[in-house]
């Protein structure tokens, strides 16, 4: 994991470096001002020497201040590197992504993509950032307060070989066995958490249905297991305190006692006895701080792995094959002998063996129930997954001839979960065309049937859309997609159930529209509604992932079972419109 | 792991919402309310109190003790005397450790139990809200309180109020047991003492205002993140991902640049009050020798007295940096009790529903299932439930400014079905609302079996009603769970047969473990045909005398709609169906089709008289006009 996430520290390593270095100085420092004051004591005082103690002062001082910068040199490389790397990687994972193809994307779930994107890097870029301090710091201090100590006395210095090893033991217990503590904690509080999120998605299901003693129950189990759970992953990490402290005590009690004979029997300063001690909790508390790093790190180390997962996601679909100067030419559409499922695993085939040959320019209706793959069938074209058998070709090349770029750009779709975006309405329909004049715009969006309504909001096409559009209707969203798609002027325009929540009168005068200001163009109708199709040069007929019929409205009409079911099913409301 | 995440909302810590850094309305209010909580802790707390008060003790007298060692037993050679002496520091040291894990282990106890109970009683109160709080307030804004919120608060009683305690303890008695040593070199520590807390009042501000921008800036990048993932899809199918790209390098590099500023403030806090004391440390040290020389001092002192110039700064570093911790938790509880102060949705209905037996012309109230109801009013006369609901002159607004429906009058007979047809913001839904008390009419009345719903407990009014959402929403747990969700004790048998009239069961039966299939994520591995036939399933398995179908089969294509049209009819027989829908097929054979239109019923008859009248209806149902 670290190997892959090391590149991303590239044009960070010199403040790495340097903030190791800082750090570190900052350390050795530090830890030679005990020395200098054992020297003061034994040497200053005991001889009386005045101006040994004020030169010895005046160098601690320095020490002190060197020490100061290095600290605070630390702090600001560590900032700096820190926040460049999260930025990167944040940049890398965020460009991954956008090369995802819908199956990537798929594998993911998009709240899952968004927590990658920002808590998990967060969380990295933290770990950087504190590493680069306390993972450095902690080990040369306890390196240099070895030495220093070693130098003092090294048989005081047997004292260690107990405490030490006590030490990293609870260390090495305390962080392997925290880890299934807070996995178990965590656990816990996605359990409460998710019962929080379904109670106010559907608080009105809870209402309806008298539930809430109910929910408050379920909701009251699971937080007694959460406050259960975490009292036990605490209450195991607050042993570790008292024990340092015990340990500490004893150290101490122990370098005193055995320290103490051989200042009575001369062997040692009582300078050194003073400096001895200081080191000794140095070295005591460094080790504490390489358990709270482990600790940390152990979390983050979950958070890296979700990083890398995405980072090394294989993009499904490349342009590796492609010839970058092919476009596409014209819009027609051949399947041949597709086959396609969406989960490899998955036993049946979501499409087989599709086999249909549409003319460019032929205006294409797809009916089907729900689950008969229509959309499946017509995501195909612009590639937006790969067919697992067989071949798709548009204007007689193999899609994957096209780069990717060049493909879309010949065939524009209006998805069925249609996303608008915070901006002006303006902003949202240059998507389809960048520099899109304000004529293109109205007129594509007089073809849409939207620039009535558009003229109609208070800033007209400068007017602003909420996140997801959340402050159109469903017909206008659809609408705004529709015209959006028209700017692109494409060699195909597939509409995935585009026109749902617009009344047939609208759906009819939109694809009349379309019609006429893209009459060289394919186009392809996914539809519920008979009237919506019945009119296409050629009407697809699915049924599970099978093509059951392909022909005119008569021709199916007259051979057609499911055509025919749709179409009395729909009947009544068609009769009365002649 | 990763799949656990998910169920978090994507308003992480600095999400949009980027209220980490806000400092609190209410300070003194909130904390009082707080120490409500942990206030029934009362004697535990004090029993903390007095341990990190021995422990914090503790350890200072046992450095305090180094001094006479060294100047009494060590420099003279007692030995007998130091082990003694050493016996009592030992045990000053077990006992300070002894204490430390007391009061830790009490703490943890007392904040888990208060934490519990402070988001047991944000839930609870969410249960009694009305629908108007949950359609005002986003469900990611409210989410975050149980997130982001109690984790502060739970930071705050859980670490910092005990580190808080134990710094002031151990900075107090640290500083007394200096002044009882030397006190003219205690000034040399009074000056730097000043010194750090310039510092921390220089760096400190300067950081919080850079903490802020950098929460903007990290909130504008998550913010940009969630929308572009969210419309992907979208992104790729227009090519858009270099421009995608651009905007969020920019973005990304404010944040970047705003992160380091405010992160290298933070950051030179800690190395800078250490330093500090460092410094105070090489100069006591100095003057310390001088004064020894001098003879003010002996050598046994300065050790002691060394020891604690380099105890003293860490209280005071601690402290100062828990003050945003707090300032953050505070301003998070605040928005805690926010909701809590919240007034719950009014219900001072007497009249209950109950189950009753019918021989004869007399009801007599019984326990058994028996799928007869009666009202029970509070003097205990019952009337049948029969599902007469009426309309008179209702004016409702979900604001002040805005009317929604303007002086409704309507009728829906037992057995009758009554659908509504209009264009979106009608007023369609809201009737609805109305008649389940969602919201309350502001004039006019509702009258159900004669009774005004204001005098039916809204439990029993509710109860009485089955309801199809426009939306479905799903809980995670086995199909059938979410079946019988509004009858938890249907049988196998009634749960199967409501999702047979639903037409589920064939779907069902071919899901991996079928009926016990476990639903996840609002059931997102149905398509949302099969999870609106899930929730007919569920509104039928409860049997209830009315029925509302907001749009229950928008989602349900022409063909599966026919075959569940069979199903739906005999759901529908006998009761009172009020059928909002968008397919005008659909509403065909109700006995009474109003049309609303800006608030106010336009037209109403029966399909073939509205289709006479060639008005509204009629342009609705040759496609002339627009239906939302």
């Amino acid at each position: 994991m670290i190997r892959k996430l090391l590149p991303y520290t590239r044009g960070y390593r010199w403040w790495i470096l340097g903030g190791i270095l800082c750090s570190a100085a900052e350390s050795v420092l530090e830890l030679m001002l005990p020395n200098a004051m054992s020297d003061i004591v034994d040497v200053g005082i005991a001889g009386g020497d005045r101006s040994y103690i004020l030169a010895s002062g005046l160098k601690m001082l320095v020490m002190a201040l060197l020490a100061l910068s290095g600290g605070v040199g630390a702090a600001l490389l560590a900032a700096k590197a820190g926040m460049g790397f999260g930025a990167q990687l944040r940049q890398a994972e965020y460009e991954q992504v956008q090369r995802f193809s819908f199956a990537n994307i798929e594998r993911f779930s998009t709240a899952s993509l968004i927590t990658r994107l920002t808590s998990d890097v967060a969380s990295m870029q933290v770990t950087l950032m504190m590493s680069m301090r306390i993972f450095v710091r902690a080990p040369v201090m306890l390196i240099t307060a070895l030495v220093m100590a070693l130098r003092i006395s090294l048989p005081l210095s047997q004292v260690f070989l107990v405490s030490i090893p006590l030490l990293l033991l609870a260390v090495v217990v305390l962080v392997t066995k925290v880890g299934p503590f807070f996995t178990a904690l965590q656990k816990a509080t996605d359990d409460v958490n998710l019962v929080v999120q379904e109670n106010l998605n559907a608080i009105r299901v809870v209402k309806s249905f008298v539930r809430e003693t109910e929910e408050t129950e379920k909701f009251a189990g699971r937080n007694r297991h959460l406050r259960d759970t975490a009292m036990r992953a605490f209450g195991f990490v607050v042993l570790f305190m008292p024990f340092i402290t015990l340990v500490m005590g004893g150290t101490i009690v122990a370098i005193l006692w055995i320290g103490g004979h051989y200042v009575g029997a001369g062997s040692m300063l009582s300078g050194d006895l003073i400096a001895f001690f200081t080191y000794a909790t140095e070295i005591l508390m460094s080790l504490m701080m390489v358990s709270m790093v482990l600790m940390m790190l152990t979390r983050s180390i979950a958070c890296g792995k979700r990083i890398v997962e995405v980072l090394t996601q294989q993009p499904e679909i490349t342009d590796e094959l492609a010839d970058p100067a092919l476009t596409v030419e014209n819009g027609a559409i051949r399947f041949e002998h597709v086959y396609f499922k969406y989960h490899p695993t998955a036993e049946g085939w979501n499409l087989e063996d599709v086999n249909l040959t549409i003319e460019s320019g032929m205006t294409v209706g797809i009916l089907g129930g729900t689950g008969s793959a229509k959309t499946t069938l017509v995501s195909l074209i612009p590639r937006l997954y790969e067919v697992n058998g067989g071949a798709v070709y548009v204007g007689g090349h193999n899609v994957k001839d096209y780069t990717m770029e060049a493909l879309r750009d010949g065939c524009a779709m209006v998805l069925q979960k249609n996303t608008l975006f915070s901006g002006t309405v303006a902003e949202n329909l240059r998507w389809g065309k960048a520099d899109a004049t304000d004529e293109e715009l109205q007129s594509a969006c007089a073809v849409a049937c939207a620039d009535e309504f558009i003229r109609a909001m208070p800033e007209g096409y400068e007017s602003r859309i909420e996140q997801g559009g959340a402050n159109v209707s469903g017909g206008q969203k659809q609408r705004l997609c529709i015209a959006r798609a028209i700017l692109r002027q494409p060699k195909i325009l597939i509409l995935d159930d585009s026109t749902s929540a617009v009344d047939t009168a609208t759906d009819a005068r939109i694809r009349d529209g379309l019609r006429q200001v893209l009459p060289g163009t394919t186009k392809l109708m996914i539809a519920q509604r008979i009237t919506s199709v019945m009119d296409a040069d050629l009407i697809v007929v699915l049924d599970d992932g099978n093509i059951s019929g392909v022909g005119t409205h008569e021709e199916l009409l007259a051979g057609n079972r499911i055509y025919q079911e749709v179409y009395e099913s729909q009947q009544e409301g068609v009769s009365i419109d002649g | 792991m990763a799949e656990a995440r998910n169920t978090r909302p994507p308003h992480g810590p600095g999400g949009r919402q980027g209220h980490g850094y806000q400092r609190p309305q209410d300070l003194r209010g909130t904390v009082g309310k707080l120490l409500g909580y942990v206030a029934q802790y009362k004697l535990l707390l004090l029993g903390v109190m007095a341990c990190l008060l021995i422990s914090s003790l503790g350890s200072v007298a046992a450095s305090y003790l180094i001094k006479p060692l060294i100047n009494d037993y060590i420099l003279p050679g007692d030995f007998t005397g130091l082990f003694k002496m050493l016996a009592v520091m030992g045990g000053l040291y077990a006992v300070s450790a002894a204490a430390s894990f007391t009061y830790a282990r009490t703490m943890v106890r007392i904040s888990q139990h208060t934490v519990a109970a402070l988001r047991q009683d944000l839930f609870n109160k969410l249960q009694t809200l009305p629908i108007s709080y949950f359609d005002t307030n986003q469900s990611g804004d409210l989410m975050s309180r149980f997130t982001n919120d109690i984790d502060t608060v739970s930071e705050l009683i859980n670490s910092s109020l005990a580190s808080i305690l134990s710094s002031s303890l151990t900075f107090v008695s640290t500083f007394v047991m200096m002044l009882v040593l030397n006190w003219q070199l205690t000034l040399i520590t009074v000056f730097f003492l000043l010194m750090m807390g310039v510092v921390v009042a220089v760096i400190g501000g300067r950081s919080r205002t850079n903490f802020q921008t950098q929460q903007r800036s990290l909130g504008a990048v998550n913010g940009y993140i969630e929308e572009m993932i969210e419309g992907q899809k979208v992104i790729k199918v227009f090519n858009h991902e270099k421009k995608a790209v651009a905007r969020f390098t920019e973005l990304n590099a404010a944040y970047r640049d705003a992160a380091t500023r405010a992160q290298s403030y933070a950051g030179s806090m800690m190395p800078a009050m250490g330093n500090l004391s460092r410094i105070n440390y090489a100069v006591t040290c100095c003057v310390g020798g001088l004064l020894a020389i001098g003879g003010v001092f002996d050598v046994g002192s300065l050790g002691a007295y060394l020891v604690y110039v380099r105890q003293v700064s860490q209280p005071v570093a601690q402290i100062s940096q828990q003050v945003n911790v707090i300032l953050a938790a505070i301003a998070g509880a605040e928005r805690i009790f926010a909701v809590m102060e919240q007034s719950p949705e009014i219900d001072e209905g007497k009249t209950v529903l109950v189950r009753v037996e019918k021989s004869g012309g007399t009801l007599t109230e019984t326990e058994r299932r028996t799928g007869c109801w009666a009202w029970k009013a509070p003097d205990g006369t019952l009337t049948e439930l029969r599902g007469d609901v009426r309309f008179h002159d209702v004016t409702f607004g979900y604001t002040d400014q805005k009317t929604v429906l303007h002086h409704v009058s309507l009728w829906a007979e037992p057995g009758q079905k009554i659908a509504f047809v209009g264009s979106t913001g009608a007023g369609k839904t809201t009737v609805t609302n109305l008649i389940n008390r969602f919201y309350d009419v502001q004039s006019g009345s509702i009258t159900y079996d004669g009774i005004n719903v204001k005098d039916i407990r809204k439990e029993s009014l509710r109860r009485s009603l089955g309801i199809v959402l426009q939306e479905t929403r799903l809980f995670t747990g086995t199909v059938a769970d979410n079946i019988r969700y509004g009858t938890p004790d249907a049988t196998d048998e009634e749960v199967r047969a409501a999702a047979r009239l639903a037409n589920a069961d064939t779907f069902i039966r071919h899901l991996p473990q079928g009926y016990d299939t476990v639903l996840t994520g609002n059931g997102e591995s149905l398509s949302q045909g099969e999870r609106q036939l899930l929730a007919i399933a569920r509104a039928a398995v409860s049997d209830p005398p009315v029925l509302i179908l907001d749009e229950a089969t928008s989602s349900i294509d022409t063909r599966t709609e026919k075959l569940i049209e069979r199903g739906m009819d005999s759901l529908m027989e006998g009761r009172t169906v009020f059928v909002i829908a968008h397919r005008l097929s659909t509403v065909r054979n109700a006995q009474a089709i109003l049309v609303l239109e800006q608030g106010e019923i336009v037209e109403r008859g029966d399909h073939h008289q509205l289709l006479a009248q060639k008005g509204r209806y009629y342009h609705l149902y040759t496609g002339q006009a627009e239906l939302g």
